[in-house]
């Protein structure tokens, strides 16, 4: 141990340990990793610098004023936040279920030679951009809806208490659960992919003894898989609803962009993502673009948090599965 | 033994792997009828003048040129910016701070960064170039566009370096090899296919992204080669020709939509064979 300063110091003597060229691209990675950081702190500062003057105007009332006028320069976030919620909340409703349907199906049931077709194909589902699913739903599924599901449901579910008041109204096809369908086939492929790859990890043998004490394929998954995965699902639900939340264009195509809490689901609403796409480049004013770039910090820093929450939660998950293998 | 209780057991079984494989078909039954429409709908459409005129004014028949033309030079250009500082990124979680406590960090930024809603890149550009430039240009969009390559790319770079073994690493540096040319000339050459994979996955996601582009690169009518002004792009024209009542610009978007689906789902396909041979591994 006494060696090591002499032969550091020697190390020195003998010239420069690192050739420039070294120092050159070592500094060059070190900026560009650097950058990175960079990138989401200077995101959260022009998102600050840009919404201050709405923020210092109408304070945390912003959050709470249902409030949405250009020409009195009155405006609040709250349909918009009421409208992503609702839209995310269905999209997991239906999301959540399906995908853990399907990763169960490609992990659990599916013949070794259709595993990768399979999972190609939802994958694709992805891929797709979001302006495409937009198109579709306003043009494709939005008036099938309106003709042949909305006026049954109207008439059946519509007038029973409590529940009836969420699916009352016209039927237009668009509306809050349009968006929120669509929305969940947006996300089902990241919640699968994530949920397929965690009960991959589930040790083989501890499935193995529990089909070897005569347990279902489904018992397995419930008491099996599940209790040792539960974490990283919640890490994957939590990525999908960071997706959905942040999802612009589709939901653009069929919210309806109205400015109205609205009870049924049927009605048209907007969500934040929604009001910058549909208004940004309206805006004229200083007030109202600010007000807009407020909206925007709000999704950024829910969406923020969700992703977190969500790679803490898949963090611990891969961290347990060193632990108990 | 209880006949009864096994016999519950197996119907509940039976119900819940019923409902797993329902779930599937229910995912690939909306692929298959979105696909069905974008064909049904834009293949109609597409024919010689969508890849030569440009795009019309209401009521006439026109084409995209200029749209795919800014398309592509968009992402061209939101590549080149945002391949190399990714790469190096990546390079320098893999090679150069694996263990170092802020990498983490980084890793935890990137991972946001790559599922943050991509209007808030089109909001954050707005304010800090076209705000500052006082106009909408091609750059701002692309620079946008190379918000989001970056984490793509700085992910897929670290993951595919990290699989190139050390002993080749050690191989190098014992040969005298400065660190350097160890990267470039040996770990990059290992992990070439798994980061060009990276890069086309990052293209793919960038061809359809609509959101950034909308008050960046804005839209242009006209055929316009500067990236300094508004550019026409396919996303954005789409959108706009999309929403409104002309049936001309409708059938258009139809046929920009299936195009850009088409690409995308061919960039996908291309970077999972490349990816293949490193799954294996």
């Amino acid at each position: 141990m006494r060696q090591l300063p002499l032969s550091r110091s020697a190390a020195t003597d003998t010239g420069d340990p690192t050739p420039w060229p070294d120092r050159i691209f070592s500094s060059f990675a070190h900026l560009s990793a650097g950058t990175v950081l960079l990138v989401l702190s200077a995101i959260l500062i022009s998102l600050i610098f840009g919404g201050w003057s709405a923020m210092s105007k109408f304070g945390f009332g912003f959050l709470t004023s249902d409030a949405w006028n250009p020409v009195t320069e009155d405006f609040g976030a709250l349909v918009s936040i009421f409208g992503t919620l609702v839209t995310s909340a269905i999209a997991m409703l239906i999301g959540i279920p399906v995908s853990f349907g399907i990763a169960l199906f490609i992990t659990e049931l599916c013949p070794a030679w259709l595993k990768r077709p399979i999972g190609t194909a939802i994958e694709l589902l992805a891929a797709v951009p979001s302006i495409i699913y937009g198109m579709w739903g306003l043009f494709v599924f939005a008036p099938l809806f309106a003709d042949h599901v909305q006026p049954w449901v109207s008439d059946n579910i519509g007038e029973w208490p409590i529940i009836g008041a969420l699916f009352q109204g016209p039927p237009l096809g668009i509306g809050m659960f349009t968006a929120g369908l669509i929305l969940s086939i947006m996300v089902i492929p990241f919640m699968t992919a994530v949920m397929r790859d965690i009960f991959e990890v589930v040790p083989t043998v501890l499935k193995e003894s529990a089909y070897g004490m005569g347990m279902t394929t489904w018992e397995v998954t419930r008491r099996i898989v599940l209790p040792y995965t539960k974490v990283g699902v919640v890490g994957g639900i939590m990525l999908g609803l960071g997706r959905a939340m942040g999802e612009t264009m589709a939901v653009t195509f069929v919210i309806g962009n109205a400015n109205h809490i609205n009870a049924s689901l049927f009605m048209p609403g907007n969500t934040i993502s929604s009001s910058i796409a549909n208004q940004f480049t309206e805006a004229v004013e200083p007030m109202y673009t600010s007000s807009l770039i407020e909206l925007g910090l709000i999704l950024f820093l829910v969406s923020f948090v969700v992703l977190a929450l969500s790679k803490l939660l898949l963090l611990r998950m891969t961290a347990g599965e060193g632990k108990i293998t | 033994m209880d006949m009864s209780l096994y016999r519950r057991r197996r119907a509940i079984n039976f119900v819940t792997m019923t409902v797993s494989v329902l779930t599937t078909l229910f995912g690939l039954f909306w692929l298959a009828w979105l696909l069905v429409t974008l064909f049904s709908e834009g293949f109609q459409h597409i024919n010689w003048a969508v890849f030569t005129e440009s795009t019309p004014p209401p009521g006439s028949t026109g084409g995209l040129a200029n749209a795919i033309y800014g398309s592509v030079l968009m992402t061209v250009v939101a590549v080149l910016i945002g391949t190399p500082v990714g790469v190096l990124a990546g390079t320098y979680l893999s090679e150069y701070g694996r263990h170092h406590s802020i990498s983490g960090a980084i890793r935890f930024v990137n991972d946001i960064l790559l599922s943050a809603p991509s209007i808030i890149l089109g909001v954050f550009v707005f304010e800090v170039v076209v705000r500052q430039t006082g106009h909408f240009s091609g750059w701002a969009g692309a620079l946008a566009l190379a918000l989001i390559v970056l984490p793509v790319v700085v992910r897929t770079t670290e993951d595919m370096m990290r699989l190139v073994p050390d002993s080749i690493r050690e191989a190098a540096v014992a040969l005298g090899t400065p660190r350097w040319r160890v990267i470039v000339q040996v770990i990059y050459r290992a992990a070439r296919s798994g980061i060009l994979t990276g890069v086309l996955l990052a293209v793919a996601r960038i061809s359809g992204e609509t959101a950034p582009l909308l008050f960046t690169a804005l839209n242009n009518q006209f055929w316009s080669s500067s990236l300094d002004k508004p550019m026409a792009n396919l996303p954005v024209v789409i959108f706009q020709f999309a929403m409104s009542p002309y049936d001309d610009w409708q059938h258009l978007a139809w046929a920009g939509a299936l195009l850009i689906t088409l690409g995308v789902l061919l960039l996908n396909i291309i970077a999972r064979v490349f990816l293949r041979p490193q799954e294996r591994n």
